[in-house]
């Protein structure tokens, strides 16, 4: 079945935080479509990048329901591309940021056992602490 | 003294932003001013004859519009109030559109302000004007048409027709330009040689016409009505006249090259003819590449070597001592149709062409239909093929924003051309066309675009990323997104077809070097106006044809042609010129006979005369170099005098509150004016402190002027001219940087942050740079608090010491 969706006046909202977040125009998107066929993880998405921009473009939060966001590796093959100069990557990781800023999954120090404290990589560990700070 | 005043409501582009009834209250209420309405259109023919009612009815002679440009509409209201017996230059335009409802958009309290004060410093400009003639000049009926592409070719034949005296110079050894390298024609798919074949000829044929082909401009001088034109024709070592292009020189000449006008995909020798249906239809030797030609050049004597040729030629026809050959002439009228290059495909090297062999651009595809059509094919196209859309266009990676307009309709027809061909004989053609958006716009294309796809030509929406060839078999893969299908096609092609886009030609850039023409923002040369004045220059008598002045097919290059010709015979027809009086003047009184302003003068138009000063009108140009040179006022220069520049900088400053700063512009009209009209159409915000005075030129202002002005509490002076290249008075940008120097050192001195005053060069595509030092100027100017009393009162009373006394 083909989705319906509501644009609603409140959707602005949310294209206007990416927006922000990002720094990128990302109304200026035509999806030419040249940083999917760029991007060496599509493979491993279930939206294409030009997707995502579309959805935003449009405040449809539910971009952040598919995994492509967290596949993006931040190559920055579609930045080289992008004919209309916007940098896809800062639209993913502002989609990131929001998500982890909604903490649903949200981590307790105090619970992690120490020994598996010790053998966790610190990026994770900062990753995993930053959606508390911001 | 009785000043009427109106404010414009432009149909809401004004009055949505700017409360124009309390700007016309508040211009009512200025001294001599009789009444002030607001209307809704005053370009219009009601408001147009309101003003003239008004004159006759209430004895007005002095008259402000307060709307939009004066370079948009000042002419327009000039011509009204000539109608109501009103010298035309007693009317005056204050700018509220494109300086103010448009930038300040955001905040209607402080653009209603800044209107009420832009109208002010309107009714003391035009307070001070006085009543002048315009000046008259004859002018004759010859034309310069540069470039002999179809855009050249349509507007010399129009004026040759009409019995005007034209001369078309062309650059390459025939005329015909980008359109005789084309195969078919969209949409009709007639061939283009047919139909620019009999154009080309009907050039010698018409009397009226003198070709000047293998030629280059050097140098043109002068202006409308006396343009001094130097070119020079190259050597094509054949006697035009001696040709009779039988071709028996062809077969003997060792050297074999690529022959650029087929794009290389067939050969030509070092003696050749350009194309079949070349105009003129005579042979010329390549002297860069002929093996005598190059002995003659190393040795500098003539040479024995090759020289097959000449012992083919039955004629005697080839001289391989013959020179370049200059020649003068004079023109009234330029038209400048240089057409364009295509881009440059090997700078998006992700798509390989020039590094896979199987990657073309789409010119070659023309040249390879052309021969196949001839039954001479030279390259097999293969069985898949894949056209690039937008290569190098609307791509802000290779800094081209622009759509070039004619590549989808292209495409379509090189696809629809090769599928016809392929139905023809029995064979399988599968082709591609990958775009981003289809733009077939003109007359017929959308229809043609249908009949391509109905012929089973697939249109693929999504850029491609990238070309990957397979090493061994030499194919070509594509890894795109069909971005309407949501998947990632990955295909193998055997060949794949770039659309290149236009560019302005190497020769346009010339011209546009040569003749000072400004450029847009997308490289090609600038139109007077985008809607009202589309084939005019900002040079009087000079005017853009085709692809010269942005991308555009064949329909719209011929009647942008034929419009230019319309242009040119308005002015020329008329026999005579009128020039805006915007000359020097002397106040005899006051010349004390100094001879200061005389060496100031680049056209030498001041002489002495009885011991005092003279100019002749004739040989001025308007700068207003000579006015800070006197130390007596005693020089001044129409339309511009110092009563009314300082009348106009107390209207701006007047009325400043505490806490508000006052940045003033002086624009010269040519290139500051026009650029901050253009960032007013492109609505891009700036500071409300900043407001931009008309001069003719920068160095008009004198560094008395800047110093006056600061005493009256300015915060900030911009100069904003041409760059010096493009400047139509030799030496005045150089002066002003100089004045500049003297004013930053006189703030220095007393303390007073230098950085107030700027002058800075634009080319008219520089709109970001305007709004960025506008607000750097409104930075500084807020950063600071507003020059002391004390400093106001010791810049007031040392004006004359210290650039007088030194």
């Amino acid at each position: 079945m083909i989705k319906r969706v509501k644009i609603k006046s409140s959707n602005r909202d949310f294209l206007k935080k990416v927006e922000t977040l990002s720094g990128e125009d990302i109304t200026v998107c035509d999806r030419c479509g040249v940083c999917t066929g760029s991007c060496p993880l599509t493979i491993e998405m279930e939206i294409s990048p030009s997707n995502i921009m579309k959805m935003v473009q449009l405040g449809q939060e539910d971009v952040m329901d598919y995994n492509s966001m967290w596949v993006c590796s931040t190559c920055n093959y579609c930045t080289a591309r992008c004919p209309r100069g916007l940098d896809v990557s800062k639209v993913t990781e502002a989609l990131r940021q929001i998500k982890l800023r909604q903490s649903f999954d949200k981590i307790d120090i105090d619970k992690i056992p120490k020994e598996e404290l010790r053998e966790l990589p610190q990026i994770a560990l900062i990753g995993a602490f930053r959606r508390l700070t911001s | 003294m009785r000043i009427g005043v109106y404010v414009c409501h432009c149909g809401g582009n004004i009055s949505d932003i700017v409360d124009v009834k309390a700007v016309a209250q508040e211009a009512e209420k200025q001294g001599d001013v009789v009444f002030a309405k607001d209307y809704s259109h005053m370009c219009s023919g009601n408001g147009q004859q309101m003003v003239i009612d008004d004159i006759k009815e209430h004895k007005l002679d002095k008259v402000l519009i307060s709307a939009c440009s004066p370079l948009f509409h000042g002419e327009t209201f000039k011509a009204a109030v000539v109608k109501a017996g009103l010298n035309p230059y007693l009317v005056e335009m204050s700018n509220i559109r494109e300086h103010c409802a448009w930038v300040h958009y955001d905040d209607k309290n402080k653009a209603t302000e800044k209107a009420k004060n832009l109208t002010k410093i309107g009714i003391e400009k035009v307070r001070n004007n006085k009543p002048l003639e315009t000046i008259e000049t004859p002018i004759g009926k010859r034309v310069l048409v540069i470039g002999g592409g179809i855009a050249g070719i349509q507007a010399a034949l129009d004026l040759g027709d009409a019995g005007y005296e034209v001369h078309l110079v062309e650059k390459n050894a025939t005329i015909g330009g980008r359109m005789a390298q084309l195969s078919r024609t969209f949409p009709t798919n007639d061939c283009a040689a047919c139909i620019l074949g009999s154009k080309m000829a009907a050039i010698p044929k018409n009397k009226n016409i003198k070709l000047s082909n293998y030629s280059e401009i050097e140098k043109i001088e002068g202006t409308i009505g006396n343009f001094n034109v130097t070119i020079r024709k190259k050597p094509t070592y054949v006697h035009a006249d001696a040709c009779v292009s039988c071709g028996d020189c062809v077969a003997p000449c060792p050297v074999s090259l690529k022959d650029e006008m087929q794009w290389g995909v067939t050969k030509r020798k070092s003696i050749y003819l350009p194309i079949d249906f070349a105009v003129p239809n005579k042979y010329l030797i390549d002297g860069d590449k002929c093996l005598n030609i190059k002995a003659q050049k190393k040795t500098g004597e003539p040479s024995k070597v090759c020289r097959l040729c000449e012992k083919a030629c039955h004629q005697g026809a080839i001289d391989f001592s013959m020179k370049a050959e200059k020649e003068e002439f004079i023109v009234d009228t330029i038209i400048v149709a240089t057409g364009h290059d295509v881009f440059d495909a090997t700078r998006k090297p992700e798509y390989g062409y020039g590094k896979y062999e199987n990657v073309m651009i789409a010119p070659e595809v023309e040249r390879v239909i052309v021969h196949k059509g001839e039954g001479t094919p030279t390259i097999d196209m293969g069985e898949r093929i894949a056209f690039i859309q937008c290569v190098g266009s609307r791509d802000e990676q290779i800094g081209r924003e622009y759509c070039s307009r004619v590549c989808c309709m292209y495409a379509t027809k090189l696809s629809q051309l090769i599928k016809s061909m392929a139905n023809v004989n029995g064979e399988n053609k599968d082709i591609y066309v990958f775009y981003t958006d289809m733009r077939t716009f003109g007359k017929g294309y959308e229809e043609y675009y249908k009949a391509t796809q109905r012929m089973g030509v697939k249109f693929v929406r999504g850029r491609p990323a990238e070309v990957i060839e397979d090493s061994v078999t030499k194919k070509l893969i594509i890894k795109v997104e069909d971005t309407l299908n949501n998947i990632i096609i990955e295909s193998e092609f055997d060949k794949v077809v770039l659309s290149v886009g236009m560019q302005l030609s190497e020769g346009g850039n010339e011209i546009a070097e040569i003749l000072k023409l400004p450029k847009s923002e997308d490289g090609f040369l600038q139109e007077a106006h985008p809607k009202f004045r589309p084939v005019d220059t900002s040079k009087d008598g000079i005017f853009i044809a085709g692809t010269a002045q942005g991308p555009k097919d064949i329909p719209d290059s011929v009647a942008q042609a034929s419009a230019t010709a319309a242009r040119a015979m308005r002015l020329m027809n008329q026999g005579k010129i009128t020039e805006e009086p915007l000359k020097a003047f002397i106040e005899t009184d006051l010349c004390d006979g100094c001879e200061l302003c005389i060496n100031s003068c680049p056209p030498n138009a001041i002489t002495m005369q009885n011991g005092k000063v003279v100019v002749n009108p004739v040989m001025c140009k308007g700068c207003g170099m000579c006015i800070a040179s006197c130390h007596a006022d005693a020089i001044d220069l129409n339309m511009y005098t110092n009563r009314q520049m300082l009348a106009e900088v107390e209207a701006a400053l007047k009325d400043k509150k505490e806490d508000e700063r006052i940045v003033l512009i002086f624009a010269n009209d040519m290139c500051g004016y026009k650029l901050a009209d253009s960032v007013g159409t492109a609505k891009k915000a700036y500071s409300d402190a900043i407001r931009i005075i008309k001069v003719p030129s920068t160095s008009r202002i004198t560094p008395q002027l800047m110093l006056q002005a600061f005493s009256m509490g300015a915060d900030g002076i911009l100069l904003a001219d041409c760059e010096i290249k493009s400047s139509d008075f030799a030496g005045s940008i150089e002066t002003a940087i100089n004045y500049v120097d003297k004013v930053k050192n006189i703030l220095t001195e007393i303390d007073e942050d230098p950085e107030r005053v700027m002058i800075f060069q634009f080319a008219t595509v520089m709109l970001p740079k305007f709004v960025a030092l506008m607000n750097q100027m409104s930075d500084i100017a807020y950063k600071n608090k507003p020059i002391s009393d004390k400093n106001k009162e010791i810049i007031h009373k040392n004006i004359s010491k210290w650039l007088f006394e030194k």
